[in-house]
């Protein structure tokens, strides 16, 4: 088997005395969707901010193509193809919804992705342009955070809970998009609350619970009653 | 199963049972060390009481600096340790203090003893007062802001043709006292003050209301939320601050017997004060005091050294705050306490 | 027409106080530090253009192009060596090395100049003025400096509007994690920010120094004019510093036509009125952070 682009290698993370991640492997191969799923609490939100260098292993290493991100700093991995949309959003308030996206084209990186492509992608957001970010719906918001990671041309691009606080329609006009982001060959990693949801995109599922791997499997072969079973953490019989 | 026991008698004894624990828990405020280091500063307390009857004029007039400086440190520490406020402005209060004094006892004629307190009580109207406006700003902007208010009561002050404009002013209200009886009068004076200074502040923090200004300095919104009255506790804290510098502004003078405008306002005693508290320990009690006496030292030591000597107690203050931001009594790690405003858990007996 | 020239020579003050000022505000909005050594640093810098000036016949504006450099790298140093470590030290700890710095500085200024006042030879620009009516002229050096406080506040304004690195400042200061996975770099980003800020100060300590005698204890009458600009115009706003700069300048010039004794003073007034009755100041920034 080839080298995964994402190797998450037995990575424990710990707030104070308090493991969010015990262990946990994760691997995706490189144009692969994977999503990870699992109920609050369970270390979804860790993991991607593990990936993303805001949060250092105490044990266990994180690879890119192979190669340890151990000691690179988040701002380095943006810059070695790693973007992501954290939870919440996070956009900044006081720029323009097209300084948002500009800044997310910082590192300079080449790739597909420019102001035209991302508009393109979302035209709402294109209406929006000279709009302060804070004066945006949640939805909107969303979109331009999605498009503030691809316009680092990432090849791992990170979704934290797209989902969060929006209306089941514009999460699903949200997620249309995704198939034209992975067609560009961009690897994604999901994290998401919304199991059918995730399902939806993403090629294989993978379920958390309190900082461990409870199941792994691709999408289209996943047992329903087990999936509930991993993700609450009771018994499947 | 909670077991809580008071931990001893006295001014140690009010143990909170904790709501919840494992077996053998018990929360404490004071410990053994706590009485040793109590005992040893009523012992201190005591030999200095004692000193006027057997030491010289220049010492007690020495030693009365010091005292001056423990209560500075106390009210500087109050602020920021406790307060969460850095303030470059209680020059402010100290010269408001002395030419309080002034006024009072050499203008208006009244007992300096008397006016002492009351100069004092006159910079927690003003402080009370100016809060208004100083709230309005936060952080170092609040900082700078007090440092206007103090320049503006500086400003004014110097308009007064009563307590000698810009020049100044002597203080004759002591001419019918002997000069021994006098000094040693003062000396009681600054002694006492600093002791009830240091008290009030360790019977603040002890209080429900120190715990509020602990809750407000750790996360002040939290703390606005969770129903802590955070602008009334820093607003008393900043008055209180006020009447103790206003204390101290007034025993120097009383030192002294002279006022002059460019030294008593002057933006160096805040650095003195900033200095005493960050290298003797930021948000503790003992810390202002250890400061204090390390400040009196060194100014002794290094007054050969002219500006150098700024030089060093800046670049000591810059390190120890990147260096070691809990000081000289953080060195001990807690392990001694004399003034114990916080709880401590431990194994149960 | 004694009133009519105060106000005039007030607001070409003001451009003097906004290039002061601008310094104090660009970290503030950046990195959330107010510096308290920013007076010191100006006179600092009034010091280095005397030397300059003295020892190789320089003209002050000549010697700008040593004394802007020199700041900004010792500002770079100063954010890459001490703030950057005092950020990390939670909120008091930058306040009280800022301050510690502005009384080593101080001191380090009085053991090598001394208390004497100094001022630094613009030559005849210094008394040289348009006369506009028989009560009102205008002189060259305060209309000098009124234009390049507008053109540095100007200029930064276009920085954080235009640029790359300005847009990543902005970035930075609503939300330095976010910010940080967009591919800044916060630290060097600071050290930026401190640099420019110090080249202002540069400028802006050359010409106060051209203007009246300074000394090593004028930084802090320079801190607090920066601030009570800064505060005047509401935190945030490079345009609103400007303005209260100018406020700030119209107040101490028309309060010294009343009584000398009075300028500072109604400055002083002026700023706590405002502070009472406008708390954001006059042109807050359009979002609050």
């Amino acid at each position: 088997m080839s080298t995964p682009l994402l190797e998450v290698d037995d990575v424990t993370v710990a707030y104070g005395d308090l493991p969010a991640l015990r262990g946990l492997s994760v691997r995706v191969a490189e144009g692969e969707t994977l999503a990870v799923i699992g109920a609050n609490g369970a270390g979804k939100s860790t993991l991607l901010k593990t990936i993303a260098g805001l949060l250092r292993p105490q044990r266990g290493d994180v690879r890119l193509d192979g190669t340890s991100l151990d000691g690179v700093p988040a701002h380095v991995r943006v810059a070695r193809g790693i973007a992501m949309s954290p939870e919440g959003r996070r956009l900044f308030p006081s720029l323009t919804v097209e300084d948002n996206l500009r800044v997310g084209g910082h590192a300079r990186r080449p790739g597909p992705w420019d102001l035209a492509r991302v508009y393109d992608l979302f035209p709402l957001v294109s209406e929006r342009r000279a709009r302060p970010a804070a004066n945006l719906s949640g939805g909107e918001q969303q979109a331009v955070a999605i498009g503030r990671a691809l316009m680092a041309n990432p090849r791992l691009l990170l979704l934290d809970e797209v989902s969060l606080g929006l209306a089941p329609v514009v999460v699903a006009q949200l997620y249309a998009a995704l198939p034209r982001i992975t067609e560009q060959g961009t690897t994604v990693l999901v994290v998401e609350q919304d199991v059918n949801q995730a399902l939806a995109v993403a090629s294989r599922v993978q379920c958390l619970l309190e900082g461990r791997t409870v199941l792994e499997a691709a999408a289209a072969d996943v047992d329903h009653a087990q999936l509930a079973a991993a993700y609450f953490g009771v018994e499947a019989r | 199963m909670t077991r809580v026991e008071p931990a001893a008698r006295g001014a140690g004894q009010d143990a909170v049972p904790p709501s919840a624990g494992s077996g053998g828990v018990r929360v404490r405020r004071s410990g053994p060390a706590a009485w040793i280091g109590g005992g040893v500063l009523v012992v201190a307390v005591a030999v200095l009481a004692y000193l006027p009857y057997v030491s010289s004029r220049g010492t007690q007039i020495d030693l009365v600096g010091l005292f001056s400086l423990i209560v500075l440190g106390t009210m500087w520490n109050l602020l920021a340790g406790y307060g969460g406020m850095v303030s470059i402005g209680q020059q402010a209060w100290i010269g408001l203090g002395g030419y309080g004094l002034v006024y009072l006892a050499g203008t208006l004629g009244l007992d300096p003893f008397v006016s002492i307190p009351l100069a004092a009580l006159a910079c927690g109207l003003v402080a009370w007062a100016t809060s208004y406006l100083a709230f309005r700003l936060s952080g170092g902007y609040f900082a700078i802001g007090t440092w206007v208010i103090a320049e503006v009561v500086r400003l004014l002050v110097i308009q007064v043709d009563e307590v000698g404009a810009g020049s100044g002013a002597s203080l004759t209200a002591f001419s019918g006292i002997d000069p021994q009886y006098r000094i040693a009068y003062v000396y009681w004076v600054a002694l006492g003050v600093a002791v009830v200074v240091v008290l009030a502040v360790y019977l603040l923090m002890r209080s429900r209301i120190g715990l509020a200004l602990t809750a407000i300095r750790d996360e002040p919104t939290a703390a606005g939320s969770s129903g802590v009255p955070v602008t009334r506790a820093k607003r008393l804290v900043f008055v209180l601050a006020a009447v103790g510098c206003g204390l101290a502004g007034a025993v120097i003078v009383a030192n002294t017997l002279r006022v002059q405008p460019g030294s008593i306002f002057s933006v160096d005693y805040s650095a003195t004060m900033i200095f005493i508290v960050v290298i003797g320990g930021l948000g503790t009690i003992e810390g202002p005091i250890i400061g204090a006496v390390v400040y009196y030292l060194l100014q002794d030591g290094l007054a050969d050294l002219g500006n150098w000597y700024l030089v060093v107690v800046g670049v000591i203050a810059i390190a120890v705050t990147l260096l070691a931001p809990k000081g000289l009594w953080g060195l001990t790690r807690g392990r001694l306490s004399v003034f114990p405003t916080g709880y401590r858990v431990g194994r149960g007996t | 027409m004694t009133w009519v020239n105060a106000v005039v020579q007030g607001i070409l003050l003001g451009g003097l106080y906004a290039l002061v000022a601008a310094g104090l505000s660009l970290m503030f909005g950046v990195m959330r530090i107010v510096n308290l050594a920013h007076g010191v640093l100006a006179i600092g810098a009034a010091y280095l253009a005397l030397e300059v000036a003295d020892r190789l016949g320089w003209h002050p504006f000549l010697s700008l192009l040593v004394v802007v450099p020199v700041m900004a790298a010792v500002g770079y140093v100063l954010q890459r060596g001490l703030l950057d470590r005092a950020l990390r030290g939670g909120e008091l700890a930058p306040l009280l090395v800022t301050f510690g710095l502005a009384i080593v500085l101080q001191n380090l200024l009085l053991e090598q100049f001394s208390a004497d006042a100094q001022r630094l030879d613009v030559g005849s620009l210094g008394t040289a003025s348009i006369r506009v009516t028989d009560g009102l002229s205008i002189g060259w050096f305060p209309l000098l400096s009124a234009v390049v406080g507008l053109l540095v506040v100007a200029g930064l304004g276009q920085f954080l509007a235009r640029t790359r690195t300005g847009r990543a400042m902005r970035a930075t200061s609503d939300d330095q994690e976010a910010a940080r996975l967009m591919g800044i770099d916060n630290r060097r980003l600071y050290a930026i920010a401190t640099a420019i800020a110090l080249g202002t100060v540069a400028v802006a300590g050359v010409f106060l120094g051209s203007r009246t005698t300074f000394d090593p204890g004028a930084g802090a009458t320079t801190l607090i004019f920066a601030f009570e600009a800064v505060v005047i115009g509401g935190l945030g706003s490079l345009w609103g510093t400007l303005a209260g700069g100018v406020v700030l300048g119209v107040a101490q010039t028309v309060g010294a036509a009343i009584d000398p004794a009075y300028g500072i003073l109604a400055g002083h007034l002026v700023f706590l009125v405002v502070l009472a009755v406008r708390p954001r100041g006059l042109l807050p920034a359009a979002v609050a952070r």
